[in-house]
């Protein structure tokens, strides 16, 4: 076991160069833009889309874990939000789907601020549970308001989007739409960690007391982090309604945070190709494993106990500044240099 | 004919004042008992937390298997009081080998994210394989045989009092077995520092052992409970369980003892309440509602420790 934990400490970092990554970059988004001309399956495709989908939760969720270090535990809630306010406003007021989308977002956003308000005093785990909290009401308030939601029964038949007379209809069009999203996040979050706005959320979520001594004012910058993360959850929440044609509560229950949360965590915190990477990772797993079908989620489950124990920092975190060497040394059983 | 009428409807107004104080501590009774349940399985989260700061996501999941090992001992004819004892040594068992298993080998500096994760992970195993041996159904679990008494208008059930004895007694138990043993005083002083207690002596990896089997003792006793309560038990009956337990050690300031108890308590007789009262479709918002409120008041909880940051 130790042996393999070498291994790993050994090949788990990789360095490449600017130029490398550039390249790499642009041979992984041409092969993404050409494989609906390969894969004609279906499945496959729905898949990949499943896989974007979640890519983007959870460069969302890593915003406000990874970032902003606030362990937030319903994030399903602005997903859901974002789902469903995108499309009561397309069956109740004929609303084209990209300004019901727009205000989808805008809504869920003020939202996440208000929400967050209650747990900017609070710590850690604390704010794990609240968060937990809007989550579950949020849900009993879906399948309880059956004049506004419908119910457990759910909303079915969501119309395509439109734009311009064009209709995006068919899983081909719908991979190029949500590679685009997916694209449009990494974009967004690779501006948002260089910019100046996203360092001092960083500094906040190392330090606060020692932000407040550089003017920063951390209560701004954590409320900041739920209302971005709770935008762009509530950006994807509008696509996946109109992906799946139907959404129902149970599409937006606790199992659902978890699942970002776990792909957050593995894929490394306030990493942009770690979040992707979980996301893949724990999308395709399950059907990877679905030739063991009943001993799939006990599998799955098991793995992810293992991926903790070997690589409990994640697949591609970022370097974190270690504090204390004495400290990590001996947690890692080894000796001090 | 006018008296008559007046005195019939002063009778009626003041039977119907009677019948809802009546309602009123009917559901008293009920949110007592259930919050009993709460209380104990809440002591599991808080008592971890306290000596290792990490939440123990598997507990409910721990607590269900202890339930099902249960159903199966009454299955074999066992007797009443030693399907509970042998179940819920079980229980204690996988307590300690989730711990060992899925959070002792984590080591990193950025611990707790991992650890959490790996925890949710063992409850996803522990919950399928639940579904794997024992089926996904809903199965009966009837270890006692059912009665009810009356007491004026409020009617308790045996299973009620039966619940509110054990639960008074672990209560008992714990308070003697941290507050009056050596093993209880090694337990507090690994809760105020661990690293410090592993300095003076404490063989700390024991104490942590000790501390999951307790938690995960009281849970197995718990979920049997609550089982023959309602009588249903499935594979993920630790869910909703195991969150609302959760919201009670955190109204009570995670990592105390009292504040655990108490935040059952008030969170089975709030839920309870709400149920009758306001509507009961929303029955288990409540406890995370009345959880939000109070630590928007009181971010650390009713007994929780003020935190103090240091520069």
């Amino acid at each position: 076991m130790s042996k393999i934990k070498e291994l790993f400490a050994k090949y788990g970092k990789i360095k490449l160069s600017q130029k490398t990554k550039l390249i790499l970059m642009i041979i992984l988004i041409t092969a993404a833009f050409l494989c609906p001309l390969i894969i004609t399956n279906k499945y496959t495709l729905h898949i990949l889309i499943s896989c974007f989908i979640y890519a983007c939760l959870t460069l969302s969720l890593n915003l406000i874990i990874g970032w902003s270090g606030q362990f937030s535990l319903g994030h399903v809630c602005f997903f859901g939000m974002g789902a469903y306010v995108t499309t009561l406003l397309m069956t109740n007021t004929g609303m084209n789907f990209f300004f019901a989308w727009i205000i989808g977002v805008l809504f869920t956003t003020g939202f996440a601020a208000l929400l967050c308000y209650p747990t900017l005093k609070l710590r850690g785990d604390y704010i794990a549970v609240v968060t937990l909290g809007f989550g579950e009401v949020f849900r009993l308030f879906l399948t309880n308001a059956v004049g506004v939601t419908r119910g457990p029964a759910g909303i079915p038949s969501i119309p395509n989007p439109t734009i311009f007379g064009f209709e995006i209809t068919g899983k081909t069009m719908f991979y190029y739409f949500a590679l685009i999203l997916l694209i449009f996040f990494i974009i967004f979050m690779k501006r948002f960690n260089n910019s100046g706005f996203g360092m001092a959320m960083m500094t906040v979520n190392e330090d606060d007391i020692a932000a407040t001594a550089l003017g920063l004012n951390p209560r701004r910058y954590k409320m900041a982090a739920f209302a971005i993360g709770g935008g762009m959850a509530a950006l994807v929440g509008g696509f996946y309604a109109v992906y799946m044609g139907m959404i129902a509560p149970t599409s937006f229950s606790y199992a659902e945070s978890i699942k970002m949360v776990s792909m957050t965590v593995l894929g490394g915190m306030a990493s942009i190709p770690g979040s992707i990477l979980g996301a893949f990772l724990l999308t395709a797993l399950p059907e990877a494993l679905r030739s063991f079908s009943d001993y799939r989620m006990v599998l799955y489950g098991a793995a992810m106990v293992v991926m903790m124990i070997f690589k409990p920092d994640g697949m591609w975190s970022r370097n974190k500044r270690i504090k204390n060497e004495y400290k990590y040394a001996a947690m890692k059983g080894n000796k001090v240099k | 004919m006018i008296g008559k009428g007046a005195s019939t409807s002063v009778h009626l107004l003041a039977d119907r004042k009677k019948e809802d104080e009546a309602m009123f501590f009917q559901h008293l009774v009920n949110g007592i008992v259930i919050g009993g349940i709460y209380a104990m399985v809440a002591l599991g989260y808080s008592m971890v937390y306290g000596v290792l700061q990490i939440v123990n996501w598997a507990h409910a999941d721990v607590l269900m298997f202890g339930t099902f090992i249960g159903v199966i001992l009454t299955g074999f004819g066992l007797p009443v009081w030693a399907m509970v004892i042998i179940a819920a040594s079980f229980t204690a068992a996988l307590g300690i080998g989730v711990e060992r298993l899925a959070y002792r080998p984590i080591k990193s500096p950025n611990r707790k994210m991992a650890v959490l994760v790996s925890a949710l992970g063992m409850s996803t195993f522990l919950q399928n394989l639940a579904q794997l041996i024992f089926g996904s159904s809903t199965q009966p679990f009837n270890a006692i045989e059912k009665g009810n008494y009356t007491i004026g208008k409020i009617i308790f059930s045996n299973m009620q009092v039966i619940i509110l004895v054990i639960t008074a007694i672990m209560l008992l138990i714990l308070y003697i077995l941290v507050y009056k043993t050596k093993m209880g005083v090694a337990m507090r002083a690994c809760s105020v520092n661990i690293e410090n207690a592993k300095l003076m002596g404490i063989n700390t990896n024991r104490i942590i052992s000790v501390t999951f089997g307790i938690g995960a003792f009281m849970a197995g006793i718990a979920g049997i409970l609550i089982g023959t309560y309602y009588s249903a038990v499935y594979p993920t009956m630790g869910y909703l369980l195991g969150m609302k337990a959760f919201a009670a050690a955190i109204l009570g300031g995670i990592g105390s003892i009292p504040g655990a108890v108490a935040g059952g308590f008030v969170i089975g007789i709030i839920e309870s309440l709400g149920a009758g009262y306001i509507s009961s479709s929303y029955r288990d918002a409540y406890a995370f509602i009345i959880m939000i409120i109070i630590l928007v008041i009181r971010p650390s909880g009713i007994f929780g420790a003020k935190h103090i940051d240091k520069v």
